[in-house]
């Protein structure tokens, strides 16, 4: 009998006071009696909806019913029939307009919790240590470049049809946003090792501390391979342009994050790189990075931490979920407001912003409204911390050193509709390096697409 | 990992290593770095490549010891490994055309300007070679110096050793006699590179400079690096490590290189008394 109740099964959190002091994972996951209660919520739809709604295609009411059964490694095995990353996706995918939006439970009530039960499932898994599936060599090679999630779901998914595949990363670790930019406290980096670990024991090869258009340029990949994916990302920091931003105390939401997550600044000096947070932290922007950003400020010891925002709460492109929890632990919102410059002290560090009020005005291009400055409303905002997180652009390196590869105008690689073929022969590319900054399961998505082009052309040869 | 295969004191807070990275070795270009980290609680720290062995794959590195990391650094032997070490990095120097060269190096920055005057060299080109030095003990490569240039003139603060003063006292005095340089290329501290660049910017003369900013990836990914050239904010990982010389807004830069100091004496202190400088 199905579990008619109308609410997901809670998942247990931290407590909010708490978390704000640590960097340790804020939502605890399911025990196995809450996970099979939520299974049997499912109500194993013959037509499927929810496998529409995700990215990679995960065989949702497949995986479920294992769980329903007690069959939790299996329940592991199947989304990994389709998905390289499930552990990861199950915590970090915007569940509510992915696969959570078409589920038919949620037309009455809420929809089944699909992204918790996938953690589960994944977690279950990796502690039962899985077999991996065995793998008909087919003899040809692929370079993928960058190992973020699209990077990682491509090589997975060539691996898996018996390519030999080396995957290039510049950092000491694999994982690109993963690793550097995403917190502990919603991704524990153990977690993420183990995952690339399983894809290690499948056979693909990570080499880290390679740049490409450094140690190889592409062209010189593409004499000894059969054909290379890239998933270089989109990692290059904008920021503002105004007067005060190279001021001590101003970072890019990247460098913060990366200082933290991937180089374990909070746990400073047994972790020898530094971070500086102030009492009074301020993180420009309005994104997961943001709220990433600010969270992360709060738990470094910042007293009050605002998010200053050039549109209104009804804009802010974060997750619900994450906004909800960065409220929770006490990050202030300051809503239609915008720097216009960083002041700082003596001694090169910032003591304050200087920003103006912002209206909405009619819509521009992408749809949304544009924000203008409401004259003579300038304030000043006492600060000892800035962070710019106001989005990222893709890394030029790879660009710069192809010349045969055609970019857009803002640095996005340009590949063909309907196969990520870029203007370089055998070479195709996918992710945030394509799309500029969008999230991790498209990545994933597009990095699966781009096993299965780079299989169809070397199968035809 | 990464194995070390040569160390050299080359005096009292400074040593040369060797380290085994293929990879690097065959790109390595005068003017790219490499950054490395020591082990898994180690932070990552860009050093330029003295030089680089395609036969045996070795990239030298010649650093001081000033803080914690460059004494852990310090404290490896031959045989012991690096866990991780990537590069090259950065754009190298831009050489085509100059005939005619002077090589400034600073302390430090001698083992950087080496490889630049030592490529011009070899290619032909007339090289003057300044380096300074505190005193006469901190002098190094003197030999390998004096092979890379046309002529090798040493400067120390004190006068131990060679003449007093720094090397751009030496430079002025030959540009004020007459002479005349396609470029000048400048590398050390930054108030030398600034003083440099003041002292050319009348004569008009191409002047480069290497700036050694914080940085922590040094793939363009965090901008913990950018700087002022031009009036544009810049990235010394991915623009440069060199820029001109004339453009660079070297006030900030000085502020940006002293962000950390307390930081680093912390780190410091704390290694010491964990290890005594050893992990």
């Amino acid at each position: 009998m199905p579990n008619m109740q109308m609410q997901k099964t809670p998942m247990p959190e931290q407590d909010p006071i708490a978390r704000g002091h640590n960097f340790q994972e804020v939502a605890l996951g399911y025990t196995a009696e809450m996970a099979v209660n939520e299974a049997n919520r499912c109500l194993n739809c013959k037509n499927m909806p929810c496998v529409s709604g995700c990215p990679v295609g995960v065989k949702i009411p497949s995986f479920i019913d294992c769980i329903k059964k007690g069959e939790f490694a299996k329940a592991y095995s199947v989304i990994r029939e389709t998905n390289s990353l499930p552990a990861i996706c199950g915590r970090v995918c915007p569940q509510e307009n992915q696969c959570e939006k078409h589920c038919v439970r949620g037309v009455k009530g809420e929809s089944v919790a699909i992204g918790r039960l996938e953690r589960f499932a994944a977690d279950e898994g990796m502690r039962a240590q899985v077999a991996p599936p065995a793998i008909q060599e087919n003899g040809k090679r692929v370079a993928v470049i960058g190992s973020g999630p699209a990077g990682l779901s491509c090589a997975g998914a060539l691996r898996q049809k018996g390519y030999a595949v080396d995957v290039f990363e510049a950092l000491h670790t694999p994982g690109g946003v993963l690793v550097y930019g995403i917190p502990e406290f919603r991704l524990p980096k153990a977690l993420v090792e183990k995952e690339i670990d399983s894809l290690r024991a499948m056979g693909v090869n990570i080499l880290v501390n390679r740049v490409v258009g450094r140690f190889a340029t592409l062209d010189e990949l593409l004499a000894t391979y059969d054909a290379a994916f890239i998933g270089s990302g989109a990692g290059l920091p904008r920021f503002q342009g105004i007067p005060g931003e190279n001021l001590g105390g101003v970072y890019s939401a990247n460098e913060f994050l990366t200082r933290i997550n991937l180089m374990k600044a909070y746990d400073f000096p047994n972790h020898l790189t530094p971070v500086r947070v102030g009492k009074r932290a301020a993180v420009i922007g309005g994104g997961n990075v943001a709220m990433d950003a600010a969270r992360c400020a709060l738990r470094m010891g910042a007293e009050e931490v605002t998010i200053v925002y050039r549109r209104g709460e009804a804009e802010l492109p974060a997750r619900a979920e994450e906004i909800h929890h960065a409220k929770e632990e006490g990050i202030q919102f300051r809503f239609l407001t915008n720097p216009t410059e960083i002041l700082g002290g003596e001694d090169g560090y910032v003591r304050a912003m200087t920003c103006v009020e912002m209206e909405l005005g009619e819509p521009d291009a992408s749809g949304r409204r544009r924000p203008i400055a409401k004259p003579g409303s300038e304030f000043t905002l006492p600060v000892d911390t800035v962070i710019v997180a106001i989005g990222n652009s893709p890394n030029p390196l790879i660009p710069q050193t192809t010349p045969a590869l055609a970019t857009q105008k803002w640095g996005g690689i340009v590949v063909e509709e309907g196969s990520l073929k870029t203007s370089v022969p055998r070479v195709y590319a996918g992710g945030d390096a394509v799309t500029g900054a969008a999230t991790v399961i498209l990545a994933m998505g597009a990095g699966k697409e781009g096993a299965e082009e780079i299989d169809k052309l070397l199968s035809e040869a | 990992m990464y194995k070390i295969l040569r160390k050299e004191r080359l005096n009292d807070t400074t040593t040369l290593m060797e380290i085994h990275a293929p990879h690097v070795a065959n790109k390595a270009l005068p003017g790219q770095f490499i950054i490395f980290r020591i082990d898994e609680a180690g932070e990552r720290v860009p050093l330029t490549i003295a030089d680089a062995n395609r036969e045996t794959g070795g990239v030298t590195i010649i650093f001081q010891k000033v803080g914690a990391t460059t004494r852990l650094l310090d404290a490896l032997e031959v045989g012991d490994s690096l866990l991780d070490f990537v590069g090259p990095l950065g754009k190298p120097t831009q050489t085509e055309g100059i005939q005619r060269a002077a090589v400034l190096g600073g302390g430090l920055g001698v083992a950087i300007a080496y490889p630049q005057a030592k490529a011009l060299h070899q290619a032909g080109a007339k090289v003057d070679l300044f380096v300074g030095f505190r005193n006469r003990d901190l002098i190094i490569l003197e030999k390998e110096l004096r092979a890379a240039c046309t002529e090798l003139n040493i400067v120390t603060d004190d006068g131990s050793n060679g003449r007093k003063g720094f090397v751009t006292d030496a430079l002025r005095e030959k540009l004020e006699a007459g002479e005349t340089y396609d470029a000048v290329i400048a590398i050390g501290p930054l108030p030398m590179m600034r003083a440099a660049a003041n002292l050319t910017r009348p004569y008009g003369i191409r002047t480069i400079v290497s700036m050694n900013s914080i940085m922590i990836d040094g793939t363009g990914m965090c901008g913990g690096c950018r700087l002022i050239v031009g009036g544009e904010t810049k990235f010394a990982c991915v623009d440069g490590p060199d820029f001109d010389g004339h453009q660079v807004d070297f006030d900030s830069a000085m502020k940006r290189l002293n962000l950390y100091k307390a930081e680093e004496a912390q780190a410091s202190e704390h290694i010491c008394r964990l290890t005594g400088g050893k992990r």
